[in-house]
């Protein structure tokens, strides 16, 4: 089952994450890395919510990684597969599974990134089976 | 520093209404207030302290404290969505031991069902700057669907199937079956859990509560108070909150913020879960129940399943029994926040007033567990536990 007829909502961007979104748009997937502490971190933030340090940076995510969990909505007009996947990083974040058929999408399964367009905003980085 | 001992519940209510088409949003939280302060046999003056949460109209306890007439001298607008009531009643056990107010109100109301709301299949409007919400709500996250990620993670590490989840509703429905105010009181099988349509893998319609309109109150005083009425004592002897999050990335779906909120409660509390008669467990869906028995410490992680099963959560069949009035999933789920039903269900089995049929015998220690916002990203946990004097 087909996920393009699906229109994906813009997200909200703004000054503390705008570089996430001016990454997607050239296709690249950043994550946030603690210089403090060292450990990464997503959803991205300013201030590292491990170590609290504000010494965090950009770095450029390999894109490839494992499905942690998922469901397909079905009660929708077109069903679609909401997931998190755990990146080579180490840190799970939220995204959809898109691009296969839905019902064949099992945890553990091997993923890359994928970048599709939003309603008037930048792309978000979505994951089809590697 | 304690709340054992330092306040009671002394009075709750339910509203009856499952759809409230020809009433305001405070009106209802009037009404409520006005049941468990009849319930209590206290009047409107006697309050000086008021909590409510996010369903509360307008600027919340400035808004209804000026539509009710209240006169007050604490406030508490704790918001952990569903389970903010459960958080509630420790609060104001809290403040009444402190001298802040003697007798405390908390009201939640809503008309999600009279609005048309599609409270489980619908992205929700992010709330306004959540840091969280470019990174989700681009994804399509639905209530339904952020639980059941839960869900499907939870059969894949442990093994949990549709038809031990489908126990959880089967028990909650053959309770629902005495409360002439539940929405849905017919008593269905695990066969018909499972044959009900799929709303998000591995959910199926049956494993979601329902959406109701309604509310209800509780009214928490200082002892000397409660003594002086005509009501069953029932005492707060312990609580615990805690929020549980995404952890910066490092996401666990298979507990709650119920492995640190449940053994707060139980230390403060002096009590061991052999004590514990009856529990009301928040039910939003069928997996929220059995990830919270297991995180409470009422079977070893991962066993939950063999714990809800076979009829073990029904009142006179199995050894837990669990939300005796039908639960959010069959009975009331008001303002798409269950947390202050489940107090008022632990109360009715402590005073002994629940329906006969479905009363724990001797039920003299009770606890009500509340999850508020999503077991799939984050949420309050809230844990109470009350005995009966």
């Amino acid at each position: 089952m087909s996920t393009t007829e699906r229109k994906y909502p813009a997200p909200m961007v703004n000054p503390e994450i705008k570089p996430f979104f001016d990454a997607t748009a050239q296709g690249t997937l950043m994550l946030k890395k603690c210089v403090a502490c060292g450990q990464t971190h997503h959803y991205p933030r300013a201030i590292c919510p491990f170590c609290a340090s504000e010494r965090t940076e950009w770095v450029t995510a390999s894109g490839r990684g494992t499905i942690y969990s998922y469901s397909v909505m079905r009660r929708v007009p077109v069903p679609y597969a909401i997931g998190y996947v755990t990146l080579e990083e180490g840190v799970t974040m939220m995204t959809n599974i898109v691009d296969c058929d839905l019902d064949a999408i099992r945890i553990g399964q091997r993923v890359k990134v994928v970048f599709k367009p939003t309603e008037g905003g930048p792309p978000v980085p979505m994951f089809t089976p590697a | 520093m304690t709340i054992k001992g330092k306040a009671y519940v002394a009075g709750v209510f339910e509203h009856p209404t499952r759809k409230a088409d020809d009433k305001s949003l405070a009106q209802l939280h009037a009404e409520v207030a006005k049941g468990a302060l009849a319930d209590a046999g206290l009047a409107k003056d006697d309050v000086d302290g008021y909590f409510c949460a996010g369903d509360a109209p307008g600027l919340g306890p400035l808004s209804m404290a000026d539509y009710m007439g209240l006169k007050l001298r604490h406030m508490d607008t704790t918001e952990t969505g569903g389970s903010s009531y459960v958080i509630h009643v420790a609060h104001a056990a809290e403040a009444i031991a402190l001298g802040k107010c003697n007798v405390a109100l908390i009201t939640l109301a809503g008309r999600p069902r009279a609005e048309g709301m599609a409270t489980g299949t619908v992205p929700r409007a992010p709330v306004a700057a959540a840091p969280d919400a470019p990174f989700e709500y681009p994804f399509g996250p639905t209530v339904a669907n952020q639980y059941a990620m839960a869900a499907m993670r939870h059969m894949y590490q442990y093994g949990t199937t549709s038809a031990q989840l489908a126990w959880i509703k089967v028990a909650a429905s053959q309770h629902a079956q005495h409360n002439p105010h539940a929405l849905l009181r017919e008593v269905v099988t695990v066969e018909e859990v499972i044959n009900s349509p799929m709303i998000s893998d591995p959910l199926h319609r049956l494993d979601c509560c329902v959406i109701t309109d309604g509310g209800g109150a509780i009214v928490v005083a200082k002892p000397e108070i409660a003594k002086s009425l005509k009501r069953p004592l029932v005492k707060v002897l312990g609580a615990g909150e805690a929020p549980k999050h995404q952890m910066g990335g490092k996401i666990d779906l298979t507990y709650s913020g119920a492995v640190w909120s449940g053994p707060t409660a139980f230390a403060e509390a002096g009590v061991t879960h052999a004590d514990i008669k009856y529990v009301s467990i928040y039910d939003s869906f069928t997996i929220t129940v059995l990830i919270t028995l297991e995180d409470l410490g009422f079977c070893p992680k991962g066993q939950g399943g063999k714990l809800v099963a076979d009829g073990n959560l029904i009142s006179g069949v199995g050894k837990l029994p669990f939300n005796t009035d039908g639960g959010g999933l069959c009975n009331n789920h008001p303002a798409n926040r269950g947390g202050l039903t489940k107090v008022v269900e632990a109360v009715r089995q402590l005073r002994g007033e629940a329906h006969p049929k479905v009363q724990v015998r001797n039920c003299d220690v009770a606890l009500a567990h509340g999850t508020g916002g999503s077991l799939g990203t984050r949420h309050g946990s809230a844990t109470l536990i009350l005995d009966r004097e």
